[in-house]
Protein backbone atom coordinates (compact mmCIF):
# COMPACT_ATOMS: atom_id res chain seq x y z
CA UNK A 1 0.00 0.00 0.00
CA UNK A 2 1.48 3.44 -1.07
CA UNK A 3 0.07 7.04 0.13
CA UNK A 4 -0.34 9.31 -2.50
CA UNK A 5 -0.76 12.42 -1.65
CA UNK A 6 -1.84 15.14 -4.70
CA UNK A 7 -1.55 19.01 -5.26
CA UNK A 8 -4.31 20.74 -7.09
CA UNK A 9 -3.58 24.38 -8.03
CA UNK A 10 -4.90 26.85 -10.35
CA UNK A 11 -3.72 27.08 -13.77
CA UNK A 12 -1.56 29.78 -14.87
CA UNK A 13 -3.33 32.18 -15.91
CA UNK A 14 -6.51 31.52 -14.40
CA UNK A 15 -7.65 33.96 -12.45
CA UNK A 16 -7.24 32.91 -8.96
CA UNK A 17 -9.81 34.87 -6.05
CA UNK A 18 -8.89 33.52 -3.00
CA UNK A 19 -5.42 33.84 -4.12
CA UNK A 20 -5.70 37.13 -5.22
CA UNK A 21 -7.77 38.30 -1.44
CA UNK A 22 -5.11 36.12 0.75
CA UNK A 23 -2.20 38.22 -1.24
CA UNK A 24 -3.95 41.41 -0.22
CA UNK A 25 -4.35 40.75 3.17
CA UNK A 26 -1.22 39.62 3.82
CA UNK A 27 -0.04 43.05 2.00
CA UNK A 28 -2.30 44.91 4.59
CA UNK A 29 0.03 43.22 7.29
CA UNK A 30 2.91 44.17 6.56
CA UNK A 31 4.33 41.39 4.13
CA UNK A 32 4.68 43.28 1.59
CA UNK A 33 7.25 40.82 -0.14
CA UNK A 34 4.69 38.39 -0.86
CA UNK A 35 3.92 37.80 -4.47
CA UNK A 36 2.20 34.94 -6.52
CA UNK A 37 -0.67 33.29 -3.66
CA UNK A 38 -2.37 30.58 -5.33
CA UNK A 39 -4.55 28.53 -3.23
CA UNK A 40 -5.12 25.04 -4.25
CA UNK A 41 -6.51 21.68 -2.71
CA UNK A 42 -4.41 19.27 -1.07
CA UNK A 43 -5.67 15.18 -1.49
CA UNK A 44 -4.66 12.05 -0.40
CA UNK A 45 -5.25 9.07 -0.76
CA UNK A 46 -3.72 4.93 -0.24
CA UNK A 47 -3.22 3.09 -3.41
CA UNK A 48 -3.14 -0.92 -3.65
CA UNK A 49 -1.48 -0.83 -6.92
CA UNK A 50 2.07 -2.10 -8.36
CA UNK A 51 4.71 0.17 -8.13
CA UNK A 52 4.52 0.31 -12.40
CA UNK A 53 1.48 1.13 -12.49
CA UNK A 54 0.85 3.52 -10.07
CA UNK A 55 1.62 6.68 -11.69
CA UNK A 56 -0.61 5.74 -14.84
CA UNK A 57 -3.56 4.89 -12.60
CA UNK A 58 -2.72 8.49 -10.74
CA UNK A 59 -2.83 10.66 -13.93
CA UNK A 60 -5.96 8.82 -14.72
CA UNK A 61 -7.54 9.42 -11.65
CA UNK A 62 -6.32 13.56 -11.78
CA UNK A 63 -7.52 13.94 -15.07
CA UNK A 64 -10.81 11.99 -15.02
CA UNK A 65 -11.76 13.15 -11.63
CA UNK A 66 -9.92 14.71 -9.12
CA UNK A 67 -8.86 18.13 -11.20
CA UNK A 68 -10.43 20.14 -13.98
CA UNK A 69 -7.93 20.00 -16.84
CA UNK A 70 -9.67 23.50 -17.85
CA UNK A 71 -8.75 25.29 -14.62
CA UNK A 72 -6.34 23.26 -12.88
CA UNK A 73 -2.89 21.78 -12.69
CA UNK A 74 -1.66 19.08 -10.43
CA UNK A 75 1.74 17.05 -8.65
CA UNK A 76 1.68 14.35 -7.05
CA UNK A 77 4.05 12.28 -4.37
CA UNK A 78 3.92 8.66 -3.87
CA UNK A 79 5.48 7.73 -0.47
CA UNK A 80 5.93 4.44 0.90
CA UNK A 81 3.44 3.23 3.66
CA UNK B 1 -42.38 18.73 -27.10
CA UNK B 2 -41.71 16.47 -24.23
CA UNK B 3 -39.65 17.52 -21.08
CA UNK B 4 -37.10 16.26 -18.55
CA UNK B 5 -35.86 17.60 -15.41
CA UNK B 6 -33.41 15.48 -14.26
CA UNK B 7 -32.84 15.11 -10.16
CA UNK B 8 -29.66 14.90 -9.08
CA UNK B 9 -29.52 14.18 -5.12
CA UNK B 10 -28.39 18.03 -4.10
CA UNK B 11 -30.85 19.63 -6.89
CA UNK B 12 -33.05 22.38 -5.55
CA UNK B 13 -34.28 23.82 -8.17
CA UNK B 14 -35.54 20.84 -10.57
CA UNK B 15 -39.24 21.76 -9.11
CA UNK B 16 -39.19 25.42 -10.46
CA UNK B 17 -38.22 24.09 -13.84
CA UNK B 18 -40.98 21.21 -13.15
CA UNK B 19 -43.62 23.64 -12.82
CA UNK B 20 -42.46 26.26 -15.17
CA UNK B 21 -43.16 24.01 -18.16
CA UNK B 22 -45.86 22.29 -15.87
CA UNK B 23 -47.95 25.42 -15.25
CA UNK B 24 -46.77 27.99 -17.40
CA UNK B 25 -46.12 26.52 -20.99
CA UNK B 26 -48.82 23.23 -20.56
CA UNK B 27 -46.31 20.86 -22.11
CA UNK B 28 -45.72 17.63 -20.35
CA UNK B 29 -42.61 17.04 -18.17
CA UNK B 30 -41.59 14.25 -15.89
CA UNK B 31 -38.50 14.05 -13.34
CA UNK B 32 -35.51 11.68 -14.54
CA UNK B 33 -33.78 10.79 -11.22
CA UNK B 34 -30.37 10.25 -11.91
CA UNK B 35 -29.38 6.47 -12.21
CA UNK B 36 -31.90 6.56 -14.80
CA UNK B 37 -30.03 6.10 -18.14
CA UNK B 38 -33.14 6.38 -20.47
CA UNK B 39 -33.97 9.69 -22.28
CA UNK B 40 -35.29 8.14 -25.67
CA UNK B 41 -38.89 9.62 -25.22
CA UNK B 42 -37.67 12.78 -23.95
CA UNK B 43 -37.36 16.58 -26.68
CA UNK B 44 -36.05 18.37 -24.07
CA UNK B 45 -33.98 17.71 -20.92
CA UNK B 46 -33.31 20.25 -17.90
CA UNK B 47 -30.34 20.34 -15.49
CA UNK B 48 -31.46 22.26 -12.86
CA UNK B 49 -29.48 24.41 -10.38
CA UNK B 50 -28.79 23.72 -6.81
CA UNK B 51 -25.86 21.70 -5.04
CA UNK B 52 -25.17 18.62 -7.22
CA UNK B 53 -24.01 15.83 -4.51
CA UNK B 54 -22.99 18.88 -1.62
CA UNK B 55 -20.94 20.25 -4.51
CA UNK B 56 -18.21 18.58 -3.34
CA UNK B 57 -14.36 18.45 -4.85
CA UNK B 58 -15.91 20.84 -7.68
CA UNK B 59 -19.11 22.13 -8.40
CA UNK B 60 -20.84 19.33 -11.15
CA UNK B 61 -17.27 17.00 -10.82
CA UNK B 62 -19.00 14.32 -8.94
CA UNK B 63 -22.44 14.35 -10.55
CA UNK B 64 -20.91 14.18 -14.27
CA UNK B 65 -20.78 10.63 -13.38
CA UNK B 66 -23.56 10.10 -12.31
CA UNK B 67 -25.57 7.09 -14.62
CA UNK B 68 -27.85 9.38 -16.30
CA UNK B 69 -24.98 11.91 -17.52
CA UNK B 70 -24.37 9.08 -20.01
CA UNK B 71 -27.86 9.14 -20.97
CA UNK B 72 -27.31 13.01 -21.51
CA UNK B 73 -24.74 12.68 -23.86
CA UNK B 74 -25.83 10.24 -25.88
CA UNK B 75 -28.90 12.83 -26.26
CA UNK B 76 -27.32 15.56 -26.95
CA UNK B 77 -24.90 13.70 -29.35
CA UNK B 78 -28.35 12.91 -30.93
CA UNK B 79 -29.99 16.91 -31.24
CA UNK B 80 -31.66 16.35 -28.35
CA UNK B 81 -31.75 19.97 -26.23
CA UNK B 82 -29.78 20.31 -23.16
CA UNK B 83 -30.41 23.62 -20.95
CA UNK B 84 -28.50 23.38 -18.07
CA UNK B 85 -29.15 26.53 -15.25
CA UNK B 86 -26.55 27.44 -12.58
CA UNK B 87 -25.41 24.11 -11.14
CA UNK B 88 -26.90 22.02 -14.10
CA UNK B 89 -24.68 24.53 -16.20
CA UNK B 90 -21.30 23.82 -14.44
CA UNK B 91 -22.15 20.02 -14.61
CA UNK B 92 -22.45 20.34 -18.77
CA UNK B 93 -18.65 21.61 -18.91
CA UNK B 94 -17.35 19.37 -16.23
CA UNK B 95 -18.87 16.56 -18.47
CA UNK B 96 -17.06 18.41 -21.55
CA UNK B 97 -20.57 19.13 -23.13
CA UNK B 98 -19.78 22.48 -22.91
CA UNK B 99 -16.35 24.19 -23.19
CA UNK B 100 -14.93 26.60 -20.26
CA UNK B 101 -15.50 26.11 -16.50
CA UNK B 102 -16.61 28.19 -13.82
CA UNK B 103 -14.69 29.24 -10.97
CA UNK B 104 -15.53 31.11 -7.65
CA UNK B 105 -17.14 34.31 -8.02
CA UNK B 106 -14.11 37.35 -8.25
CA UNK B 107 -14.96 38.98 -5.11
CA UNK B 108 -15.53 35.10 -3.77
CA UNK B 109 -19.43 35.88 -1.93
CA UNK B 110 -22.52 34.32 -3.04
CA UNK B 111 -24.43 36.74 -4.84
CA UNK B 112 -28.03 36.17 -5.65
CA UNK B 113 -29.93 38.78 -7.37
CA UNK B 114 -31.62 39.79 -10.49
CA UNK B 115 -29.20 41.03 -12.82
CA UNK B 116 -29.42 41.92 -16.84
CA UNK B 117 -28.39 39.84 -19.82
CA UNK B 118 -28.67 40.47 -23.26
CA UNK B 119 -29.08 37.70 -25.95
CA UNK B 120 -26.17 36.88 -28.27
CA UNK B 121 -27.28 35.08 -30.40
CA UNK B 122 -30.39 34.95 -31.44
CA UNK B 123 -31.05 32.16 -33.89
CA UNK B 124 -30.92 29.26 -32.11
CA UNK B 125 -33.67 26.79 -30.60
CA UNK B 126 -33.15 28.17 -27.03
CA UNK B 127 -33.72 32.01 -28.22
CA UNK B 128 -35.44 31.97 -31.67
CA UNK B 129 -38.15 34.32 -29.87
CA UNK B 130 -35.70 36.58 -28.88
CA UNK B 131 -34.20 39.82 -30.88
CA UNK B 132 -30.84 40.12 -31.35
CA UNK B 133 -29.62 42.27 -28.46
CA UNK B 134 -32.64 41.75 -26.25
CA UNK B 135 -32.17 42.38 -22.71
CA UNK B 136 -33.54 40.04 -19.83
CA UNK B 137 -34.57 40.77 -16.40
CA UNK B 138 -33.36 37.44 -14.88
CA UNK B 139 -32.05 36.61 -11.60
CA UNK B 140 -28.67 35.17 -10.65
CA UNK B 141 -27.58 32.71 -7.10
CA UNK B 142 -24.14 31.66 -7.38
CA UNK B 143 -21.16 31.27 -5.36
CA UNK B 144 -19.31 29.77 -8.74
CA UNK B 145 -20.69 31.09 -11.81
CA UNK B 146 -17.24 32.78 -12.84
CA UNK B 147 -16.85 31.66 -16.61
CA UNK B 148 -12.94 30.70 -17.64
CA UNK B 149 -11.47 29.98 -20.47
CA UNK B 150 -8.46 30.48 -22.41
CA UNK B 151 -8.22 32.62 -25.53
CA UNK B 152 -8.07 30.02 -27.76
CA UNK B 153 -11.75 29.20 -26.41
CA UNK B 154 -13.05 32.49 -26.55
CA UNK B 155 -12.19 32.96 -30.47
CA UNK B 156 -13.69 29.85 -30.60
CA UNK B 157 -16.73 30.49 -28.98
CA UNK B 158 -16.80 33.62 -31.08
CA UNK B 159 -16.22 32.43 -34.22
CA UNK B 160 -19.14 29.67 -34.09
CA UNK B 161 -21.33 32.22 -32.24
CA UNK B 162 -21.58 30.05 -29.04
CA UNK B 163 -21.89 32.73 -26.99
CA UNK B 164 -26.02 32.60 -25.43
CA UNK B 165 -25.90 35.78 -23.10
CA UNK B 166 -23.65 38.13 -21.54
CA UNK B 167 -24.17 40.26 -18.74
CA UNK B 168 -25.14 44.03 -19.91
CA UNK B 169 -23.61 46.61 -17.54
CA UNK B 170 -21.95 45.37 -14.46
CA UNK B 171 -19.96 41.70 -14.55
CA UNK B 172 -21.55 40.41 -11.51
CA UNK B 173 -18.89 37.33 -11.15
CA UNK B 174 -16.14 38.23 -12.96
CA UNK B 175 -16.81 35.95 -16.29
CA UNK B 176 -14.64 36.14 -19.06
CA UNK B 177 -16.23 38.69 -21.58
CA UNK B 178 -18.76 39.05 -19.57
CA UNK B 179 -20.18 35.77 -20.84
CA UNK B 180 -23.61 34.41 -18.63
CA UNK B 181 -24.57 30.85 -20.96
CA UNK B 182 -22.64 29.78 -24.02
CA UNK B 183 -24.08 26.64 -26.40
CA UNK B 184 -22.00 24.29 -27.93
CA UNK B 185 -21.12 23.86 -31.34
CA UNK B 186 -23.87 22.37 -32.26
CA UNK B 187 -26.10 25.08 -30.58
CA UNK B 188 -28.70 22.05 -28.75
CA UNK B 189 -26.61 22.59 -25.35
CA UNK B 190 -27.08 25.68 -23.51
CA UNK B 191 -25.51 26.59 -20.39
CA UNK B 192 -26.72 29.60 -18.75
CA UNK B 193 -25.91 30.74 -14.58
CA UNK B 194 -28.61 33.03 -14.55
CA UNK B 195 -32.03 31.48 -13.61
CA UNK B 196 -34.65 31.69 -16.34
CA UNK B 197 -37.04 29.42 -14.18
CA UNK B 198 -37.31 32.03 -11.50
CA UNK B 199 -38.52 34.99 -13.87
CA UNK B 200 -41.45 32.85 -15.90
CA UNK B 201 -44.10 34.61 -13.94
CA UNK B 202 -45.37 37.76 -13.41
CA UNK B 203 -45.52 37.52 -9.66
CA UNK B 204 -41.96 36.52 -9.52
CA UNK B 205 -41.10 39.88 -10.92
CA UNK B 206 -40.40 39.40 -14.27
CA UNK B 207 -41.49 36.94 -17.30
CA UNK B 208 -37.81 37.63 -19.62
CA UNK B 209 -36.93 33.95 -17.98
CA UNK B 210 -40.24 32.78 -20.31
CA UNK B 211 -38.48 33.53 -23.72
CA UNK B 212 -36.08 30.51 -23.63
CA UNK B 213 -38.87 28.06 -22.43
CA UNK B 214 -40.90 29.79 -25.14
CA UNK B 215 -38.44 29.51 -27.69
CA UNK B 216 -38.02 25.75 -27.17
CA UNK B 217 -41.32 25.17 -28.09
CA UNK B 218 -42.10 27.32 -30.91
Amino acid sequence: MAKVKIYVTPKQGVLDPQGKTVEAALHTLGYKNVAGVKIGKYIELELNARPADREKQINEMCKKLLTNPVIEDFTFQVVEA
Amino acid sequence: MRFGVIVFPGSNCDRDCFNVVKDVLKRPVEYVWHQETKLDHLDCVILPGGFSYGDYLRCGAVARFSPVMAAVKNFAGRGGKVLGICNGFQILTEAGLLPGALIRNRALHFICRHVTIRAENVKTAFTRKMKKGQLLNIPIAHGEGNYTCDQATLNELKRYKQIAFTYYGENPNGSTAKIAGVFNKKRNVLGMMPHPERAAEGILGSENGLNIFKSLIS
